[in-house]
């Protein structure tokens, strides 16, 4: 805070949702407040968030990871996502959305998904700053996801990855190298 | 109608004919879904004949169904039902995961499934999009194979219907394993790794419909409740009240492994020989150490009771199950002389791979492990397996022998009931005396006899229309919580552990939220439970072809219930006969129903149910 202060910058207040894997209780609490939020209605399919269960135990929460260089927004070639100033999150304009896919092939984590109704893509908008699924998460104390101020310093998109390969990794983490490999393979 | 989906997917695997069925208003009204509705589908459909329906025979239909709470209530599952192997009656067993949200999104209530098929096959539904699948691959394989083949193969199929959709999320699957493709009357409908539909036996009907697991995938919205707002904020006040239960969220049912022996001498010990132990290597604590996910859950749920316990190392490593909650602490556990959580993991472990119901199939395992105590079967009898208490080996081999039907495992793949009475005719002994059973339903793991458990009335099995489940206990008075509460329970579809502190007022202001239909908790036990009730006590009266209970003689406890207790703090109590038998008047009266337990002519016709009562007539338990 000082820091910035001296250096006459004013601190960013763009936010980063932090995610413990391990910590999944897979209740999709989340996915319930992210679609009544945006949609009015209990949806997973179009929550922003999804839970990921390739092997049961091991949850995945699915969402945009926000990287600093945005690979989905420039390979839009329709204009349609944009990155929101105050937020830092990929907007989506859903007239321009063509719903083509390139910014699915160009998200390193496979993140966006197409809207199960509408012809357009489906990509965290972070609530204007206040995500529905963190306060969801975090009024159950199953702290999974977290809200924390975004720096400017850390690539968020080398944290971004594929369901399975999260899966991979967390159930290494949580079962143990042998029985991830038996439960995966 | 709102907060139904408004059809139900009716798929015979005979003809293989897939329609849409839909039911009026109503019925919808009166049986709200789920158990009731399964209730009221048999009743329509099989009752005129029930008493020739064999549960494991083509003519027996499968109920999956939802409830009007699914997906909103705080807490999802799903209810499995039909004519059940065990009580030859109805039961609605329910299963937790999110199976009922996904069969809703894709536009369904539920599914009816007549006949059976030729080949093994399983359903697959994405949205409207269903077809009936080749299971060749996976019949015979255990539970992790089962699902990950499922899974797999369905997310690449659904990529292929929605090719441009990015990531597939995989889809719900219901399935059972071994247990069931061998129609013992021990299997699980099991969802995940190890949750079961356990009681009933529905696994055993979907292995005898060569059904091996059921795929759903829905894209759409959980179907609009009539006032959003008020279900948004019931639901909401709900999950806090769970939020604020730490204790049980923390420990879930898990926690009773120690408590129901230790501190209320009701957890069943070496074939229920006892219910009293303190053994402190089977504290909370102790399970704690093999928790690798402290709280895990299903859709929506606040409380997140389960834990995900896997052994990462020593000569059980691999192993994953669920808690063990409560229940399979008790019947894979101490009801079988294991007291380490290790053993205890392990073994449920194996149970599920297999399928095996926890509680049913572990069972089975404790009667025969008393009657080689007792030297009643013997080391050749088994095949060579030394079953001595707490030999864990021992246990999962026999575990093996039941799914697989082979050997004695043959015998013992019929429950303890009927395993009790083909042995005692092998061996001409009466050895109905060892089998924990109530109607055919070996007894959830909460004794009475101490009378310190929450399930403390000495009805509460005798009683209940589905025997020995200790999640449908029948008590008194009739009319505050007991069976009829249970039937909301099953039918509306809940979870009953996410709904501890709601009251009977709240859940009825929740269902008039959801459906828009009117309802006074007057009418719900005056009436509405009590039409649900008559009928599952007529269906189960009636019974057959192989297993036929007499009204009054066997709505009673079983033997080993009027033995003393003859260990721990409660050392020498057991139930009184006398007692017993005026609650269980009062009980029956109660119900409308006559002192042999058969409902009255005029509560049914009070009831509208004059075609039970012709049934009835027609077999002369109404005279």
């Amino acid at each position: 805070m000082l820091c910035s202060k001296l250096c006459g910058m004013s601190r960013d207040e763009r936010v980063w949702i932090k995610r413990n894997y391990g910590n999944c209780s897979g209740c999709r609490r989340c996915e319930i407040a992210c679609s009544l939020y945006h949609e009015g209605k209990i949806w997973p399919e179009a929550s922003k968030i999804r839970i990921f269960m390739i092997v049961p135990g091991v949850e995945i929460p699915h969402l945009c990871f926000q990287c600093e260089d945005y690979p989905c927004v420039e390979a839009c070639p329709t204009g349609a996502l944009s990155v929101n100033g105050k937020t830092g999150a990929v907007n989506v304009d859903v007239a321009k959305c063509t719903a083509c896919g390139q910014c699915i092939e160009a998200c390193p984590g496979n993140v966006p998904h197409l809207h199960p109704e509408g012809n357009y893509i489906v990509i965290c908008d972070l609530c204007d700053g206040k995500p529905k699924c963190v306060k969801a998460c975090q009024e159950g104390r199953w702290n999974t996801l977290m809200l924390i101020p975004r720096e400017k310093e850390v690539s968020y998109r080398t944290l971004a990855k594929t369901p399975v390969e999260l899966t991979h990794e967390v159930a290494r983490q949580i079962l143990g190298e042998e029985t991830a490999k038996e439960v995966i393979d | 109608m709102r907060g139904y989906a408004g059809k139900f997917l009716e798929i015979d695997l005979s003809s293989r004919n897939i329609k849409d069925t839909k039911f009026s208003d109503e019925v919808l009204r009166d049986y709200i879904g789920g158990r009731g509705l399964a209730t009221k589908i048999l009743w329509d459909r099989l009752g005129r004949k029930w008493e020739t329906v064999d549960p494991l025979g083509p003519e027996n239909i499968l109920l999956v169904l939802t409830g009007p709470f699914t997906g909103y209530f705080p807490g999802t599952k799903v209810c499995v039902s039909g004519k059940s192997p065990q009580s030859n009656g109805v039961i609605g067993s329910t299963v937790a995961g999110e199976f009922g949200v996904d069969l809703k999104c894709a536009g369904y209530d539920g599914l009816i499934i007549t006949g059976n098929a030729e080949k093994p096959c399983y359903i697959f539904t994405c949205d409207s999009q269903v077809e009936i699948k080749d299971a060749s691959p996976i019949w015979g394989k255990k539970a992790r194979e089962t699902l990950r083949f499922l899974v797999r193969k369905s997310i690449a199929e659904i990529k292929d219907i929605r090719p441009s959709h990015g990531e597939v999320k995989e889809p719900s699957v219901l399935y059972i394993g071994p247990a069931g493709e061998n129609k013992t009357r021990v299997a699980a409908v099991v969802a995940k790794y190890a949750h079961g539909a356990g009681y009933g036996g529905y696994g055993g009907v979907m292995g005898a419909k060569n059904l091996k697991a059921i795929v759903a995938k829905g894209f759409g919205p959980v179907p609009d409740p009539y006032d959003k707002e008020k279900v948004i904020d019931l639901a909401q006040r709900f999950s806090e009240r769970n939020f604020k239960m730490e204790r049980f969220r923390r420990w879930g049912t898990g926690g009773g492994g120690y408590f129901f022996g230790a501190e209320t001498s009701s957890e069943p010990v070496r074939n229920w020989q006892s219910e009293w132990h303190n053994k402190e290597s089977y504290r909370k604590e102790e399970f704690d150490k093999y928790w690798v996910k402290k709280y895990w859950g299903d859709f929506g749920c606040p409380t997140t009771c389960l834990k995900l316990a896997v052994l990462k190392t020593g000569r059980f490593r691999g192993a994953i199950c669920d808690n063990p909650d409560y229940e399979l602490e008790a019947y894979l556990g101490t009801n079988l002389g294991i007291f380490t959580p290790e053993e205890n993991i392990y073994l449920s472990y194996v149970s599920n791979e297999l399928g095996l119901c926890g509680i049913q199939g572990g069972a089975v395992l404790g009667l025969a492990a008393e009657l080689y105590e007792k030297g009643i079967l013997t080391k050749k009898d088994l095949d060579g397996i030394e079953l001595e208490w707490a030999n864990v080996e021992a246990f999962a081999a026999l575990a093996e022998k039941v799914a697989f039907r082979k050997g004695i495992g043959d015998i013992l793949a019929e429950g303890v009931y009927r395993a009790a009475i083909k042995l005692g005719e092998i061996k001409g002994a009466n050895l109905l005396k060892y089998a924990v059973h109530e109607k055919g339903v070996a007894i959830g793991a909460h004794g009475v006899r101490s009378g310190e458990d929450f399930i403390s009335q000495n009805i509460a099995y005798a009683c209940s229309v589905q025997g020995g489940d200790h999640t449908s206990s029948a008590s008194l008075p009739i009319d505050q919580g007991g069976e009829l509460s249970s039937i909301m329970a099953d039918s509306a579809v809940f979870c009953i552990f996410a709904a501890f502190g709601i009251e009977d007022n709240e859940k009825i202001s929740f269902y008039e939220a959801i459906t828009g239909w009117k309802l006074t908790k007057k009418e719900w036990y005056k009436e509405k439970a009590l039409r649900i009730l008559h009928l599952q006590r007529a269906l189960l009266l009636l019974g057959g072809p192989d297993a036929k209970w007499r009204p009054k003689l066997d709505d009673d406890n079983p033997p080993r219930f009027w033995e003393p207790l003859p260990s721990g703090p409660y050392k020498g109590k057991t139930l009184d006969r006398k007692k017993f038998e005026e609650a269980r008047l009062e009980y029956f009266e109660a119900a409308g129903w006559n002192e042999n337990g058969v409902p009255k002519a005029e509560t049914l016709r009070k009831l509208g149910l004059e075609d039970v009562e012709a049934k009835l007539k027609d077999v002369a338990l109404i005279k």
